[in-house]
């Protein structure tokens, strides 16, 4: 079944290459997403059983043997590409979604579907990559792809985002390709199987200097505390769909080559207890500043960075205990930051805004917009019995099984940024769901707020679909932008009030899905258990890559 | 393997100009630091692998050829850099033709929020008045 391992990558490609033929055809195009990311989820899920069952699959592409490109598929990766792989189905869905009704200039989705799909190709690329080049090569597609998806529209806010993102980007990745050149002069490879025996032959202070560009790389694509400054100025900005994505994914991204590297390449180095220190800081300093915000996007993009620094707790424990928490944490806040992000992009498009100065009463407005905040928001916070409580609780244990004060300071700290985060999720609350409407918002008083969500997505669909693209347009918006004036007349007037059903159904899958981690947390904290002793453990990854067929058989 | 002390000199000097042009605000500038410090992150990788002749079968003996990976990798960074340098030039044209320069600024928000704490005043506050910002 190795023929599988290389598919979620395969699969994207192939979509983006036919969806950019298919620019005049918008309909075309989006029936090709969907059919790439669905089977993207499919392969990934069938991945996740054969690895769960018979242990990591690889495969060399082109049958170079190590020196080539590896791919490997072992339970961690698998786990990652299902979760990222659901996330962005609906994350895509949603998008066409907001293309329908906005209509706008924000969302010229020719570009955007080939774009997104490579994105996707790069995230899975950087999952399943076996050596550190492929996994550079991984970032780097993924990085392009969202520089584009960032400045999309190219107006003036998004270019002064985009040109800092850019250029940070830049940086870590001349820092990691740096590194790469240093790792491969001091070992003469890059594959990670064969990198295991050779980096624990080579001296302590040159493991060092190597383990500390690569951390330093990754951290700047996690956004980890002294390097996150980046990110709350450049992802809000984005239209939400793709923040949402972002936010789930690239970071996580980061924190899953931390994981690879600090386990497999590193393990009990000496820079565990800085991974703790940095850990508590990212967690502390970035809830403060989510909580000084006064714009929903900015807000979120401060838990997120303040959330990765649980994940780096688990990681600087290196126990089993810590690596498996951290896993099922990742898992977790992949699902539920998407899901912020993606309810923060429906809050703007009921209450007009994001600025929660100019918001009020939505929960009065439409309850369901609601709900959708809250059920994902107290997740995060880690109310119980949510995946985010369980989670936490995880981790706590891990650092009280390993004691010390470092451990209990981490814990002490994570429980703060816990009750942190819960007062500024209450805070986003009562300023937008709560108090009286803002008269300047669109649709107060209340015309039946709640009832125009019932919008069939077929309709929506054909409606969008009928609607000719003028010819002599550069940029050929898919919706009803360009031409046919009583169309987009009555698009922009309800615009604004209706939550359009292609927009909330997506959003209710992955509140769903946060829900339903929380349901399967048992199974799922054994597939993150087991893949920690693996990783751990590091035979079996190597044995994997050591089976393969050598060159030229 | 020893290492060339030509190869080292260049990388140092290709990083060192490419770090002060980084900290420029030009937006054109920092491109050109991005690709001295690519060409630096190359001339690198190329001094890790052993030096010797054209690695073709059949044209130089086993032992004496060079090695093919570090040279492979380098021309996949050479693409990744080119692509990422046309956007960073589309990038810095765009910006010039939307504010007349291409400097990057700062975040606005941050500024805004520096203002607030300057005055110590709160970015919201939590009562039911509509103007409280």
């Amino acid at each position: 079944m190795t023929f599988l391992v290389p598919l979620p990558v395969v699969i994207p490609l192939l979509g983006a290459a036919i969806t950019l033929l298919l620019t005049r055809r918008p309909r075309a195009q989006r029936t090709v997403s969907l059919t790439a990311l669905s089977a993207t989820l499919l392969v990934s899920l069938a991945l996740l059983m054969l690895s769960t069952q018979d242990g990591a699959l690889a495969v060399a592409v082109g049958g170079w043997g190590p020196l080539g490109i590896v791919l490997v598929a072992d339970q961690l990766a698998a786990l990652m590409l299902v979760v990222s792989s659901a996330v962005t189905l609906c994350v895509l869905v949603y998008s066409i979604g907001q293309g329908l009704v906005d209509g706008a200039e924000d969302t010229p989705l020719s570009v955007y579907h080939p774009t997104y799909l490579i994105l996707t190709a790069g995230v899975t690329n950087a999952f399943l990559s076996g050596d550190l080049f492929n996994l550079y090569v991984g970032f780097e597609i993924l990085l392009v792809a969202s520089y584009v998806l960032l400045t999309l529209g190219s107006t003036e806010n998004r270019i002064r985002a985009g040109t800092t993102y850019v250029v940070v980007s830049l940086l870590s990745s001349l820092i990691f390709l740096t590194a790469l050149g240093l790792v491969y002069a001091a070992t003469g490879t890059l594959n990670m199987a064969q990198l295991v025996d050779r980096l624990d032959a080579l001296p302590d202070n040159l493991r060092l200097v190597l383990q500390g560009m690569l951390l330093l790389a990754f951290g700047i694509k996690a956004a980890v505390f002294p390097l996150s400054s980046w990110l709350p100025d450049s992802y809000p900005t984005a239209p939400a769909p793709v923040t949402a994505v972002f936010a789930g994914l690239l970071t996580k991204v980061g924190v899953y080559a931390i994981i690879r590297t600090e386990t497999l390449l590193f393990p009990g180095g000496r820079v565990a207890d800085l991974l703790l220190v940095v850990a508590l800081l990212t967690m502390v300093v970035g809830i403060l500043g989510a909580v000084a915000q006064s714009d929903i996007k900015r807000l979120l993009s401060f838990t997120l960075i303040s959330h990765i620094g649980y994940l780096l707790l688990g990681i600087g424990l290196s126990t089993t205990a810590g690596l498996s928490a951290s896993i099922f944490y990742t898992a977790h806040h992949i699902v539920v930051q998407t899901t912020l992000f993606l309810v923060a992009g429906l809050i703007e498009l009921r209450g007009g805004a994001t600025a929660l100065d100019r918001l009020g009463g939505l929960a009065r407005l439409s309850p369901l917009l609601g709900v959708l905040f809250l059920v994902p928001a107290l997740n995060l916070a880690g109310i119980p019995p949510f995946s985010g409580f369980l989670g936490k609780v995880g981790l706590f244990q891990a650092a009280a099984g390993v004691g010390g004060w470092l451990a209990w300071a981490l814990v002490a700290g994570g429980a703060v940024t816990s009750l942190l985060t819960l007062y500024a999720i209450a805070r986003v609350w009562n300023l937008a769901f709560w108090r009286t409407p803002n008269p300047a918002m669109p649709g107060v008083p209340p015309a039946e707020g709640s009832a125009l969500e019932c919008v069939p997505a077929v309709s929506v669909s054909v409606q969008g679909a009928m609607v000719p693209v003028s010819a002599g347009d550069e940029r050929v918006f898919e919706s009803s932008a360009p031409s046919s004036d009583s169309d987009s007349d009555s698009d922009s007037e309800d615009g604004p009030t209706l939550l359009p059903a292609m927009m909330v159904a997506p959003t209710i899958a992955l509140v769903a899905l946060g829900v339903a981690l929380t349901v399967l947390a048992g199974p799922l904290f054994g597939i993150a258990e087991s893949s920690a002793k693996d990783l751990i453990g590091r035979d079996a990854y190597v044995q994997t890559v050591a089976d393969l067929p050598e060159v030229g058989q | 393997m020893t290492p060339n002390l030509v190869y080292i000199v260049l990388v140092g000097v290709l990083f060192a100009a490419g770090v002060v042009l980084l900290l420029e605000r030009s937006l054109t500038r920092i491109l050109i630091g991005v690709i001295l410090l690519g060409h630096g992150a190359n001339v690198l990788i190329l001094g890790g692998g052993r030096a010797g002749g054209t690695p073709i079968v059949g044209t130089v003996p086993t032992e004496d050829m060079s090695d093919p990976l570090p040279q492979a990798m380098i021309l996949t960074a050479i693409v990744i850099t080119l692509a990422v340098t046309a956007f960073l030039l589309a990038l810095a044209y765009r910006s010039r033709d939307i504010s007349g320069h291409d400097e990057v600024q700062d975040d606005v928000e941050d500024r805004r929020i520096v203002v607030l704490a300057e005055r110590d005043a709160m970015p919201l506050t939590d009562d039911q008045d509509q103007d409280a910002a």
